[in-house]
Parts: structure tokens; C-alpha cells; sequence
């Protein structure tokens, strides 16, 4: 029996031959990542163990991008803890206000994680840097401490399935509507310990920052991670990221990225196989209150809308950022609505004011962020009043999860976010 | 591993901003505060309900949404003894055992609010005192009890230097 990309890979971490699913193994970590929520316990329980210096000051990122810049006194506090740690133990990848991004768009952009590595995030998203051929999976704070002790972790095996996606993609339908039908079909617990495989030539076709989108809401189906096997696409973003990073990389950067080209093979055990028809899926968006409760854009019927978000570190990349300009460029949003966006990272921003999207963004009565999580968990920049309705291309809409327990939160990817907000409620780029 | 307490019943897909809200979360790293707020959006008196060693009882996919350790520290620090439920989200699966609060996975239908339980980890049994009747779930591997009885893999390592798997 063959294995698949993520056994193999876990496999290789462990130091063995093959791993089976259910299997209990210790594996090397080769990044460990925390923010400014999680990364305090962790710091706190790493104080406890006596230990007084991190494994490997080049394999521990801590970047405060949740409620920075700060919003309060309190999360300052939070962030100062990060900052003092990263000082203290001499952390080669600190992130701080200005060279900060939303860490899942920032990792890979600064070529911290690379195909064939092992990362753990203490963030539910960290599921995202599968899209580079990578194991990548949420844990905890107490996880994270561990890691930062020993460089090791367990991990239990997962189960793989596998998805298909044939066809060609419809116009305005990218990753985002790929995941998030996938979602509305096996359910918020569809996955659940699982790894979801994503195959097929729609993906083949995809750009990265559309791989990244849909490996980042692998969680929202229960998964442990979401992968896709690397290939030319893969390997070029690697380079040029990674190559960017290089003189800068000490020690050198064949260490924690292995620009290796791991892959399925052909006889490897699937618990699941899922096939989807690409020129049946029209863009989708999910609906109050669980990302599984998707409909086709047409089918939403009207909905009102307060507020638009655009961003995120599942949609705030430059593909993202582009094509929300393409449709509000030369537009106006209607008086009574607040399109918010935030392009994920630094160098993101600074790409867009070069090729003009902020002025695009600014003159239709939108307003610009400096990278933040923010609204998306309901921290600042953007929370919502009782009985508000809000379009994002973020990735929870739980209750309240932007603020008021009686606000809703609709999904979507952000061409339409950037055609409801023009229209002020729910709506398709090519009725603009 | 041997716990007793009695059932407070929570439906499907509980997700941490239910467990802990985030107005909380983010303020405080004091877990005996965060605590008293446990479960206040779903049941505004559940911190009051409880009895020491009392049990969360649920659906499917406890447990879902973020990744932050505060949602399990929460509940073991309003002296919940266990979670049980048809299912757990497998992060918060994995931090409950890393903080040293016990989960279960079974068919959750036959216990009802209030019921009185009694749990082997080891062995794998619910008996449910109030009802006469016994619920198998599969018992947690050897590894995670081991976690379990050290108070969480922070101790269990400092105990062993390693993971011990």
C-alpha cells in the first residue's frame, strides 16, 4: 500500500519508513508559530518548565497580529509579553506593527514554511501553509510550549480524503467558492481529525493565494489540515519567496525550508473520495451562522448589508486585493454602508498603493487598514452593532463572531464582497 | 481513572466563542475569572449550576472554532470533571488532554440533564446511576491517560523529559 503526502511527510518527521493513520508518533516541529493570544500561556508554561532558552531561535515565530495595534491596555499588555520574549531569547522571526502581517499570508510571503515541512501554529488556521505541500495544523498554547521546549511534538496519524475537483472554474469563482461548497456539503464536522487532500486539474489551475484561501478553511470542516501536493506553481512561489529571503538566512534555509516535492502516490489509502463537477459551482456564500450553510450567490436572495470586509488571512492577498479593485474601480458605495479592507501584509499594502488599488479602494468610499485580524474575531477595526448584517471574505460566521451576539456574518470571496458593497446588499459581480 | 458527577446537557458544533466568549478571552489570563463566564452565552447561570466534578454533556463537534487553550482551561477551572460527547473538534480535543481535562467520545442521547454518572476512563464505561444503565466509549489510548493523571503533558513532561508515548 502506497502512502500519501501527509504520511509520508509525517513519516519523515518521525524518522520512520511509513506511518499508518491512528498511529501515535513524536514528530520534529520545523516551525512553531504563536500569536498575540495564544503565544502568552505558551510563554507562561514554558517559564514553568524551567527551561531557559527555546530549541531553536530560527524555528519559533511569534507574530502579534490580533488585536495590534493594540486597541487597548490590556492587549498591549498581551503584546508586550511576545515582544519581550522574542527580545530576550533572540527570535530570529518577530514580527511587530509595520513589518507585521496577518501570520498565515505572512509566513509563507516571508519564506518561513516551504513544501515537505512539518509546521504547528498555535492558531486554528495554521491549517493554511498546507496549500504549499506542507503539514501544517492547529494546536494549542500548551502544544506550542512543548515545541518551544523540545522541537518535538505527537501527533496521531490522520485518515486522508481525498477531493476531486474536475472541470474548469466559472467566471468569478476562485478557491474561496471551492472550499466553502465543499463545507456546505460535508458539514462543519465533515473532516473531522481527517485530512482533506485537494486533487483535480480546477486545482491545478489555481494560483497560490487561491490554494492558500482553501487549505485555510480546511479547519472550518473539522480537518486537522488541508493539503495540496506541490507542483510547478508550488515550487515557483517557493523560489521566488524563498530566494528573497535567502541572503538574509542564517542558518541556511535548507533547514527549515526543504523545497522538497512530496506527492500521493498512486496506490495510497483514502478513507473518502469526493468528485466535484467545477462547471456546476457558481460563486457560493455562506450564511448565518455556520460556514456550511452555503448557497449559490443567486439563490441568496436580498439581503442588506451594514458593512463589507475585505481581508483576512483567508482573503487578503494581492489576487484578492486585485480583484476587488477590477470591481470597484471608478464605483461608489452607497452612503449608509462601511467597506472596510486590509490587505493581510505589509509588503501586500505596500504592493497595492504601488499599483493603485488603495486609490481605487479610498474612492469608493472605502477605508484602508494597516494589517490586522481585527474584525474578523469581533477584536477592533470594524465590530458590528446588534442586528447588523456584515459580508466578509473572512471564514467563521458564527454568532457574534463580529461582534454583537445579535449581529450575522455572511462568507464570501471578494469580488462579491466588492460588488454587495456597491450595491449595499448581497450581490453578483456581473449584475455591477 | 475513576470520576463522578452529574450531567448538564449542550446540544451540536458548541464552538469555543460559546465555551468563552471573546469579551472575556482576550482580557485576562487569570483562568479562575475567566471561569465564572463559562458557557454564559449558551446559559447565562451555568457557572452557578455547578457542583465540583459535574460533567459537560453534548452533541457532535464540541469544541469547534478556534484554537485557543483558554475554552478547556475554562472548564476545568469551573471544576467540570469531563466533557462527554458524540464528538470533539480535534483541537480542542487535543488541548483537553494537554491541560489535563478528561474527554469522551460516545452516543450522548440516553443521558439526560441531571443524570448521575460515574466514569472509568481505563476501562472505557459510563454508568449512568440515575438511569441503571451503562454506555461504553472507546477508551482513551494509554498515552493520553497518562497525560491525564500527570495534570496535563506540561507536568507529565516535566515529570519524564519526554513525550513517553
Amino acid at each position: 500500500m502506497g502512502l500519501t503526502i501527509t504520511e509520508k511527510i509525517l513519516a519523515a518527521h518521525a524518522g520512520k519508513k511509513r506511518v499508518e493513520p491512528g498511529e501515535f508518533i513524536e514528530a520534529k516541529v520545523d516551525i512553531a508559530l504563536g500569536n498575540d493570544i495564544t503565544a502568552p500561556l505558551a510563554i507562561e508554561e514554558f517559564r514553568k518548565s524551567g527551561v531557559k532558552k527555546v530549541f531553536d531561535r530560527s524555528k519559533v515565530v511569534l507574530v502579534p497580529d490580533h488585536f495590534t495595534p493594540n486597541k487597548d491596555a490590556p492587549s498591549a499588555q498581551q503584546a508586550k509579553i511576545l515582544r519581550d520574549f522574542a527580545k530576550e531569547q533572540n527570535l530570529k522571526y518577530y514580527f511587530d506593527v509595520g513589518r507585521m502581517g496577518i501570520e498565515h499570508a505572512l509566513l509563507p510571503e516571508q519564506g518561513i514554511v516551504g513544501p515537505g515541512d512539518l509546521i504547528i501554529g498555535a492558531d486554528s488556521h495554521t491549517c493554511t501553509y498546507g496549500a504549499l505541500g506542507a503539514f501544517s495544523a492547529g494546536v494549542g498554547s500548551t502544544d506550542l510550549a512543548a515545541v518551544m521546549i523540545t522541537g518535538k511534538l505527537w501527533f496521531k496519524v490522520p485518515e486522508t480524503i481525498r477531493f476531486i475537483y474536475r472541470g474548469k472554474l466559472n467566471k468569478w469563482v476562485s478557491g474561496k467558492d471551492l472550499i466553502l461548497y465543499t463545507i456546505g456539503d460535508i458539514g462543519v464536522d465533515g473532516a473531522l481529525y481527517k485530512t482533506m487532500e485537494f486533487t483535480g486539474e480546477a486545482v491545478s489551475s489555481l494560483s497560490m493565494d487561491s490554494r492558500f484561501s482553501m487549505c485555510n478553511m480546511a479547519i472550518e470542516a473539522g480537518a486537522k489540515s488541508g493539503i495540496i501536493a506541490p507542483d510547478k506553481i508550488t515550487l515557483e512561489y517557493a523560489k521566488k519567496h524563498c530566494s528573497l529571503f535567502q541572503p538574509k538566512a542564517d542558518p541556511p534555509l535548507a533547514d527549515t525550508v526543504h523545497c522538497s516535492l512530496p506527492t500521493s502516490d498512486p496506490d495510497a489509502n483514502y478513507c473518502e473520495i469526493r468528485k466535484y463537477d467545477c462547471s456546476k459551482i457558481e460563486p457560493q456564500v455562506a450564511l448565518p451562522h455556520l460556514p456550511s450553510n452555503t448557497k449559490p450567490v443567486s439563490e441568496v436572495g436580498n439581503i442588506p448589508l451594514d458593512q463589507v470586509v475585505i481581508g483576512s488571512c483567508t482573503n487578503g492577498r494581492m489576487e484578492d486585493l486585485r480583484i476587488a479593485a477590477k470591481v470597484l474601480k471608478g464605483r461608489k458605495i452607497p452612503s449608509y454602508i462601511r467597506l472596510i479592507i486590509i490587505p493581510a501584509t505589509q509588503n501586500i499594502y505596500l504592493q497595492a498603493v504601488k499599483e493603485g488599488l488603495t486609490e481605487i479602494f479610498l474612492e469608493a468610499g472605502g477605508v484602508v487598514s494597516t494589517p490586522t485580524c481585527g474584525p474578523c474575531l469581533g477584536g477592533h477595526m470594524g465590530v458590528l452593532a446588534e442586528g447588523e448584517k456584515a459580508l466578509a471574505t473572512t471564514n467563521r460566521n458564527f454568532k457574534g463572531r463580529m461582534g454583537h451576539p445579535k449581529s450575522e456574518v455572511y462568507l464570501s470571496n471578494p469580488a462579491i464582497a466588492a460588488a454587495s458593497a456597491l450595491k449595499g446588499r448581497i450581490a453578483h459581480p456581473a449584475k455591477i | 481513572m475513576k470520576l463522578k458527577g452529574r450531567a448538564h446537557k449542550f446540544g451540536n458544533d458548541v464552538n469555543t466563542d460559546y465555551i468563552i466568549s471573546g469579551r472575556y478571552k482576550f482580557k485576562t489570563l487569570d483562568m479562575r475569572e475567566l471561569a465564572k463566564h463559562v458557557m454564559e452565552d449558551l446559559d447565562p447561570n451555568f457557572y452557578k449550576k455547578i457542583k465540583k466534578g459535574d460533567f459537560i454533556v453534548a452533541g457532535r463537534n464540541f469544541g469547534c472554532g478556534s484554537s485557543r487553550e483558554q475554552a478547556p482551561l475554562a472548564i476545568k477551572y469551573a471544576k467540570i470533571s469531563g466533557i462527554i460527547a458524540k464528538s470533539f473538534a480535534r483541537i480542542f480535543y487535543r488541548n483537553a488532554i494537554n491541560i489535563g481535562l478528561p474527554v469522551m467520545e460516545c452516543n450522548t442521547d440516553r443521558i439526560k440533564e441531571g443524570d448521575e454518572l460515574e466514569v472509568d476512563l481505563e476501562e472505557g464505561i459510563i454508568y449512568n446511576k440515575s438511569r441503571k444503565k451503562k454506555i461504553k466509549f472507546k477508551p482513551l489510548s494509554r498515552f493520553m491517560i497518562e497525560i491525564l493523571k500527570d495534570g496535563g503533558l506540561a507536568a507529565h513532561f516535566k515529570k519524564y523529559g519526554t513525550f513517553k508515548l
